[in-house]
């Protein structure tokens, strides 16, 4: 099993996985969430959900239904 | 004289890029809010002088990321650039970006140069750049984009002047696409797309077939030629996603040449901040501190101008009335028109200083950081984090706030958000409170410090709140809508907010409930004046029948008026109506005269004290001045002969107060925002049964 944005910790970063492509929602694409960019997780709220991400220069809030769908490579 | 030529402009941008600020600065006070037929959102049009020759009309399109729209909001901005029949649709786009996050501001500018419509970037916030090490190669990037740039400082009003002149020549800007979508996706596929419209560029029909739910405006005869392209559904996903990518890539080649940041003059406010604002602990902490201060600052600044208001009422009613023959004409002013317009005005301080509050903590960027920490809570409840936004709004008016829910994505949390705002207490339901308070509970301190006064009002608010988180909880376990939707918020940076944009976010909320309530209020006040003031034929010969029936009886000539006063209203329209009810609202604990306050409550709560003003007035004849409370704790209940507002029967009213859906107005709102009388009615038989069920147990437990 690899890993999704929803594994990292807070300050830890990873690399979205192309094969994401298809789990991604279009408006996550069009905010900046795009294959092969750099993700960090900077803070979680209470139960872990939603997470506040940055990627590819954006900083953006996502539910972690959302995020489980991500695949990563971890860094 | 030179004519002058008029050229519709519209304002593109994602959120938080200063895009309002702009509109602001180029339009000032000439701005209005209107509608878009047959949907909700406002349309803020303005006018722009931009030359001797040249006015632009102006329009703020809502805040989006793309064109592909994921919200009410977003739909607009499709539909104004594609529609040609839509009456803003543009002679002229600013695309207005921000320099920090350039790259994504790129790619729905991108989309839009795309549509072969004029185009104009505008790149905000210049005067930051030294500060953020940021510099970018303008002549490069003109080239790049094959497109004229602005640089601007909305804020300092820095390239205003700039922009300006460059619109003046907007005829002879390039209007070549950027991204040459065909190539790279399927270029079979693209060609014959390209070729359904021969007078459509590439990307407007390929639009046209992504976005084919939300453009109602083609005709048949151009439905039928999309049709075709629109049955593949997993493709077309296939290809949105292949072209977001593509244009990404696309943007990221020519920001390599033409944007440099140098890093080590970054600073670290923003991690500094969330570090602690968005903390699992000190976040909620500080949020609950946020809020204690609003409610704070709202009691305490909005006393004085309320009295002021209110008084001010009530001399003007006292000067006309003493001024004017007596008549029918100057009844209807001081008795209809004057509280009318009085009882709209008075909540005006309370909206101001709460939408004041709203708008800073939305500037600053720190709302974005409440909805995230609320999220997941209010999901339990089955809304949203954005459901917090409405939610505190409804503590000033439901109006506005259940207009604020427009910006939540998934149609179920919106709705269950819409339905449960108007439980939350509203600046309407506070002279009900405050004067019913004022009479049942006396001025005393419990354990020392706490007001006890100001407990019931606190417990008041809590009751409301309580019974629109239980109400929510039911509504998520009872409501069988499935609607998924992505929630993806930004966090945006934090900024200092700006004293304009605060001052017209405030006249907008204003005059949205100037003319969503104020209307609907003063009509009403008009119908009861008309209501007491006419009646049966017994009505009109009261002076007749109470003479008779004191003829033996030896009465001053005073007691004599007021018993035909008395006997006026009871058989006054109105008196009817209060006493037809009377049987049903007596469990309550309420008479007839109560009866008629809370009919006239459905014009809005606070009409309830204005009612029984006017009850109490026209009963005790010449005796106007004299203020409601007094008169109210001096009424005497018939049967029992004690006080009409004792403690069980005070309870009782406030808890009624506190749940049932008495405001027209917000159910005119509901239905227009949710386009169904469902919804409405809904509430106002769920909310009113609550109310009665509750204010019912209360005064049999209590008396």
């Amino acid at each position: 099993m690899g890993s999704t944005i929803a594994d990292l910790k807070i300050g830890e970063c990873g690399i979205i996985e192309d094969f994401s492509l298809n789990a991604i929602p279009l408006k996550l694409l069009e905010m900046g969430c795009l294959p092969g960019q750099e993700v960090e997780l900077l803070q979680v709220a209470p139960f872990k959900d939603p997470l506040y991400i940055k990627v590819n220069g954006s900083y953006l809030a996502i539910r972690i239904e959302t995020a489980e769908k991500i695949n990563i490579i971890r860094l | 004289m030179k004519k002058n030529k008029v050229v519709k402009l519209a304002l593109v941008g994602n959120p938080n890029t200063g895009k309002t600020s702009l509109f602001n600065q180029l339009t000032g006070l000439n701005q209005k809010v209107g509608n878009y037929p047959g949907i909700t959102v406002d349309k803020k049009l303005g006018k722009c002088k931009i030359s001797e020759e040249l006015t632009a009309e102006v329009i703020d399109l809502p805040g989006t990321y793309s064109i592909n729209p994921s919200t009410l909001d977003e739909t607009i901005v499709l539909d104004t650039l594609l529609n040609k029949n839509n009456s803003s649709f543009p002679d002229v786009v600013v695309v207005v970006a921000e320099v920090e996050n350039l790259k994504r501001n790129l790619l729905l500018f991108s989309q839009i140069k795309d549509l072969k419509i004029p185009t104009l970037l505008v790149i905000n916030m210049k005067d930051q750049m030294q500060r953020k090490g940021i510099s970018i190669d303008i002549d490069k990037l003109k080239d790049e984009l094959k497109s004229e740039i602005i640089l601007i400082s909305a804020r300092k009003k820095l390239g205003i002047d700039n922009l300006k002149k460059e619109i003046l020549n907007y005829k002879n800007w390039d209007t070549t696409p950027i991204a040459n979508i065909s190539d790279k996706i399927d270029a079979d596929f693209f060609k014959e797309v390209e070729n359904i419209f021969s007078d459509f560029s590439l990307y407007k029909s390929w639009l046209l077939i992504t976005q084919q739910q939300h453009c109602n405006f083609l005709n048949k005869a151009e439905q039928t030629k999309i049709k075709k392209f629109t049955e593949n559904k997993e493709q077309i996903k296939r290809y949105q996603h292949k072209e977001t990518i593509y244009r990404y890539q696309k943007i990221n080649e020519i920001l390599k040449k033409t944007y440099l940041v140098d890093k080590s003059k970054a600073t670290d406010l923003r991690s500094k901040l969330d570090k602690i604002l968005t903390h699992k602990v000190f976040g909620y902490v500080f949020f609950a501190l946020v809020l204690f201060l609003i409610f704070q600052s709202i009691f305490s600044w909005a006393t004085l101008p309320m009295d002021f208001i209110d008084k001010m009422f009530v001399d003007l009613k006292v000067l006309v009335k003493n001024n004017l023959p007596a008549g029918t004409l100057t009844s209807l002013i001081t008795e209809g028109i004057i509280p009318g317009v009085g009882g709209v005005l008075i909540f005006i301080p309370q909206i101001t200083i709460l939408f004041a509050f709203i708008s800073i903590l939305e500037e600053t960027g720190y709302m974005s950081r409440v909805v995230f920490l609320m999220d997941k809570i209010m999901r339990r409840f089955g809304m949203g984090g954005k459901s917090i936004i409405p939610l505190i709004s409804g503590t000033a008016c439901a109006i506005p706030a259940i207009m604020a829910s427009r910006n939540i994505s998934n149609w179920r949390e919106r709705l269950i958000t819409i339905l449960v705002v108007p439980f939350t207490t509203c600046s309407a339901r506070l002279p009900v409170y405050a004067i019913l308070i004022s009479i049942i509970i006396p001025q005393k301190h419990v354990l020392g410090i706490f007001n006890l006064q100001g407990l019931t009002l606190m417990g008041l608010y809590l009751l409301g709140f309580t019974a629109a988180i239980l109400s929510a909880i039911l509504l998520n376990y009872v409501l069988k809508i499935k609607h998924k939707s992505l929630f993806a918020i930004e966090m945006p940076n934090y900024k200092l907010p700006s004293v304009k944009n605060i001052f017209y976010t405030v006249v907008e909320k204003v005059k949205a409930f100037i003319t969503g309530a104020g209307s609907i209020i003063l009509a009403i006040s008009i119908v009861l004046w008309f209501l007491a003031s006419n009646g049966s034929t017994n009505f009109k010969n009261a002076k007749e029948i109470v003479s008779n029936q004191n003829k033996n009886i030896n009465i001053s000539k005073k007691e004599l008026h007021k018993k035909i006063a008395s006997y006026k209203l009871e058989n006054s329209y109105i008196g009817m109506m209060g006493k037809t009810i009377e049987p049903v609202i007596k469990p309550m604990g309420y008479d007839w005269k109560i009866g008629i306050a809370l009919i006239s409550s459905f014009a809005a709560r606070e009409v309830f004290v204005g009612a029984l003003a006017t009850i109490y007035n026209v009963e005790s004849d010449n005796n106007n001045t004299s203020t409601i409370k007094q008169r109210m704790a001096s009424e005497i209940n018939q049967q029992t002969g004690k006080k009409r507002f004792n403690f069980a029967t005070g309870m009782s009213l406030l808890i009624f107060y506190a749940l049932a859906m008495q405001c027209m107005a917000t159910l005119a709102i509901v239905k227009r925002e949710t386009k169904s009388w469902k919804w409405p009615i809904l509430q106002l038989i769920g909310m009113s049964t609550l109310a009665y069920i509750i204010s019912v147990l209360t005064f049999s437990f209590l008396n």
